[in-house]
C-alpha cells in the first residue's frame, strides 16, 4: 500500500524532507480515510519509522481496515510503541541536560537576544516584564502564524524547486554551523586544544553524514541519531536565545497554538494540506523550510554589525523550527512518528529547569511530567481516534509540574535532606 | 566529596533498584509505563503535601525554630499518609486498566497480573522516593566541601545512602504487600503498610542519631521483605526449589 511502499522509500529527498509539523491535519477524518495513506506518506516521510521523528499529529492511520481490526491494531502496538517515543524524547533531553549542566555557554545570558522577540526583559521591574513577555510571545506566535500563510501561498503557486533549494540550505546550515559552534563551546568548556584542519575533517564529515542520513539514504540509528542531536541542538539555541520569561510564556503559547491549529478547521495548513491532497503530491514538508529560508533573507540587515551574521543564523534556524512545533504523532501500521518539534519543545523546558538554579528534582519532576503527558496524549489518540495535538498536555504536566516544583517542593525537600528526615 | 563518594553513595542507594529495572522491567513496555506512572504518582502525593507544608510555613511565624520543626514533623507525617493515600488511588487505576487491558489481550501473553503491576507500582514510587531524597545529595557530594564542618555528622552521605536503599526497597515491598491486601479486602494489611510507613518516617527523626534509625529500618525493611514475598505466593518450597534449580510452581514477583 501506498503508505509502506514510500515508507521503504522514505530516504528519496522529498519525502526525507517532509520532516514539519503540520498543526492541521484536517484531513485526517473520518471522511477522508482514502486521502490518508497519501498523507501519512507525505508527512511522514522522514524515516526511522518505528521511533523517532515524525511531526506528528496524534493521530490514528485509517488504511481502510474496519473498525474492529483497527482499534486492536492500534492496542496491540500501543505500549510498545509509546516505548519507542519515550527512548528518543529521554535522550534528546539528557543531552540538552547533559550540556546544560556541563556548558556553561547556553546558560549565559547575552544581551543579543532573537528578532522575534524584541522586548527586552527588564529584571528589576515583575509587571514590565511580564507585559513585555507577553508581548514578545505574541510577536513569535504572529510570526509563526505569517510564515505558515506565506507557506501556503508559495505552495499554491508551485514554486517548488525554490523550496526544495532553500530546505537542503537550511538543514545544511543547521548540521554545519551549529554542531560547530557546539563543538567549539564544549572544546572552551574542557579546556580542549584543537586545531582547525582537524575540527574542520570532523565537521566536515559529521555535516556531510548528516545530511545524507537525513536526505537522503542512511542506517535507521544513525538517522534517529542525527535527528536527537539537531532537536537536541536547536533545544539549546532557543533555551539561550530566548529570554528568561518570555520562554515559559511562549511554550504555554504554542501549545495553545498547536491546541487551536490541530483542533479548528480554518489553519493555512490545514488548507496547504488539502492543497497538497488534491494535488496528490508529497511536497508539503518541505515546504516548511522554504518559508523559513524566505524569511532569513529578509533578515539580512541586522542592527549590530559584529554579530550580525550569528545572529542571522540563528533567526534563520529558529524559524525553521518554530514550525516543527509537531503536534502529532502518528501510529501508523509500522510503527509511531513524532515530529521534532516535540523534541525540541519538551527539551526546552527540561533544558530551562535544568538551567534555573542547581535543582536536580525540578528536572526530574519535568521529565516525568513530560513522559507522562506523552503517555496520556497515545491514550486519547487510541480513545478518540483522531487528530489530536501532542503538545499540549504534556508541556501543561511540564510548566505545572515546574512551577510547583521548583517553588514548594523544593523547599521542603531541602528542608527535610537537611534534618535527613526521609518521607 | 570525592568521585569515591559519589559512585559509592550512588551505587548505594540505586544499585538494586537499577538491577531490578533492568533485569525485570525493562523488557516490557507496558511495565515500563506502569512504572513512570507509579513514579507520576508519588510525585503528585509530594506536590500536595508540599502545598500542605508551604501554606502551614507561610501562615506562621518563620522566627519560631520549634514550631517550624515541629511543621516539618507534621509535614513528614502529613505526606506519608498521602503517599498512601496515592498508592490507593493508584491501586484503583491500576484495577481499572487491567479490565481494559484484559479485553485486549493478544495471545502473546503480554498481559500483566495485578501481582506484577503491585511489583513495579511499587518499586516507581520507590524509584521516584529514592531519586528525589538522594539526587540533589549526590550532585553536592561532587562538589567542594567539608562535611560536617559546622558540628554535623561526617558519615552524612552514607546514611543517606543507605536510608535511601532501605525506603526505595520498603516502597517496593509495601507495593506488593498494599495491593495484594486491597485484592483480598484484607483491611488490617492496609493499615499496617500505613503504620509501618509511619513507623520508618517517625525512626529517621531520630536521624543524627543513626544508631536509632538505621538498623531498625533495615530490620523492618527485611520483614517486610519476607512479607512480601509469602503475600505474593513464594513459600519455603518455591525457595528450595530455586536453589535445587527446579522449577518452581509457585509464582512470586
Amino acid at each position: 500500500m501506498n503508505t509502506s511502499d514510500s515508507e521503504e522509500d522514505s530516504y528519496n529527498e522529498r519525502s526525507a524532507l517532509v520532516q514539519c509539523e503540520s498543526p492541521t491535519i484536517p484531513s485526517y477524518h473520518q471522511d477522508h480515510d482514502m486521502s490518508l495513506p497519501q498523507e501519512t506518506d507525505t508527512k511522514r516521510g522522514r524515516p526511522v519509522s518505528s521511533g523517532l521523528d515524525e511531526p506528528g499529529l496524534v493521530e490514528r492511520e485509517r488504511a481502510a481496515t474496519p473498525d474492529g481490526e483497527e482499534e486492536e491494531l492500534t492496542l496491540k502496538y500501543g505500549a510498545k510503541h509509546v516505548i519507542m517515543l519515550f527512548i528518543p524524547v529521554t535522550l534528546c533531553m539528557v543531552v540538552v541536560v547533559a550540556t546544560i549542566k556541563s556548558v556553561s555557554f547556553y546558560t549565559e545570558k547575552t544581551s543579543q537576544q532573537l528578532i522575534y522577540t524584541p522586548f527586552k526583559e527588564d529584571p528589576n521591574s515583575v509587571g514590565q516584564r511580564l507585559l513585555y513577555s507577553l508581548l514578545n510571545t505574541i510577536v513569535m506566535i504572529s510570526v509563526i502564524v505569517v510564515m505558515t500563510i506565506i507557506l501556503v501561498v508559495l505552495y499554491k503557486y508551485r514554486c517548488y524547486k525554490f523550496i526544495h533549494g532553500w530546505l537542503i540550505l537550511s538543514s545544511l546550515m543547521l548540521l554545519f554551523w551549529f554542531s560547530f559552534m557546539y563543538l567549539g563551546e564544549v572544546f572552551k568548556t574542557y579546556n580542549v586544544a584543537m586545531d582547525y584542519p582537524t575540527l574542520a575533517m570532523i565537521i566536515w564529515n559529521f555535516g556531510v553524514v548528516g545530511m545524507i542520513c537525513i536526505h537522503w539514504k542512511g542506517p535507521l540509528r544513525l538517522q534517529q541519531a542525527y535527528l536527537i542531536v539537531i532537536s537536541a541542538l536547536m533545544a539549546l539555541i532557543f533555551i539561550k536565545y530566548l529570554p528568561e520569561w518570555s520562554a515559559w510564556v511562549i511554550l504555554a503559547a504554542i501549545s495553545i497554538y498547536d491546541l487551536i491549529a490541530v483542533l479548528c478547521p480554518k489553519g493555512p495548513l490545514r488548507m496547504l494540506v488539502e492543497t497538497a491532497q488534491e494535488r496528490n503530491e508529497p511536497i508539503f514538508p518541505a515546504l516548511i523550510y522554504s518559508s523559513a529560508m524566505v524569511w532569513m533573507v529578509g533578515m539580512a540587515d541586522s542592527n549590530n554589525p559584529d554579530s550580525g551574521e550569528q545572529h542571522l543564523f540563528i533567526l534563520f534556524f529558529f524559524i525553521i523550527y518554530k514550525h516543527f512545533s509537531n503536534i502529532l504523532v502518528l501510529f501508523t501500521k509500522r510503527g509511531v512518528k513524532l515530529g521534532l518539534g516535540d523534541f525540541i519543545f519538551y527539551s526546552v523546558l527540561v533544558g530551562k529547569a535544568a538551567a534555573n538554579g542547581g535543582d536536580w528534582n525540578t528536572t526530574l519532576a519535568c521529565f516525568v511530567a513530560i513522559l507522562i503527558g506523552l503517555c496520556l496524549t497515545l491514550l486519547l489518540l487510541a480513545i478518540f481516534k483522531k487528530a489530536l495535538p501532542a503538545l499540549p498536555i504534556s508541556i501543561t504536566f511540564g510548566l505545572v509540574f515546574y512551577f510547583s516544583t521548583d517553588n514548594l517542593v523544593r523547599p521542603f525537600m531541602d528542608s527535610l535532606a537537611a534534618h535527613q528526615y526521609y518521607i | 566529596m570525592t568521585l569515591a563518594v559519589f559512585f559509592g553513595c550512588a551505587f548505594i542507594a540505586f544499585g538494586p533498584s537499577f538491577a531490578l529495572f533492568v533485569f525485570t522491567i525493562a523488557k516490557d513496555p507496558l511495565r515500563v509505563i506502569i512504572l513512570i506512572a507509579g513514579a507520576f504518582f508519588w510525585l503528585l502525593s509530594l506536590l500536595l503535601s508540599s502545598l500542605v507544608w508551604f501554606i502551614a510555613i507561610k501562615a506562621s511565624n518563620s522566627q519560631d525554630l520549634t514550631l517550624q520543626r515541629g511543621l516539618l514533623i507534621f509535614g513528614v507525617f502529613f505526606s506519608v499518609l498521602l503517599q498512601e493515600v496515592f498508592r490507593f488511588a493508584y491501586y484503583r487505576l491500576l484495577r481499572k486498566a487491567t479490565e481494559g487491558l484484559a479485553a485486549i489481550s493478544d495471545d502473546d501473553g503480554s498481559a500483566i497480573s495485578v501481582r506484577q503491576m503491585a511489583y513495579v507500582a511499587g518499586l516507581g514510587f520507590g524509584i521516584m522516593s529514592g531519586a528525589f531524597s538522594m539526587i540533589n545529595i549526590l550532585s553536592d557530594s561532587l562538589g567542594p566541601g567539608t562535611v560536617g564542618i559546622f558540628g554535623d555528622s561526617q558519615y552524612y552521605f552514607i546514611t543517606a545512602a543507605l536510608m535511601t536503599l532501605a525506603l526505595t526497597l520498603l516502597h517496593t515491598f509495601w507495593g506488593v504487600v498494599f495491593f495484594e491486601g486491597c485484592e483480598k479486602s484484607r483491611w488490617w494489611v492496609i493499615a499496617a503498610v500505613v503504620s509501618l510507613h509511619l513507623l520508618v518516617a517517625g525512626l529517621s527523626l531520630l536521624n543524627p542519631l543513626y544508631e536509632g534509625s538505621l538498623p531498625p529500618v533495615y530490620v523492618i525493611t527485611l520483614a517486610t521483605g519476607v512479607w512480601a514475598f509469602f503475600s505474593s505466593g513464594g513459600s519455603l518450597h518455591s525457595l528450595s526449589a530455586l536453589c535445587t534449580r527446579r522449577k518452581a510452581e509457585g509464582e512470586s514477583s
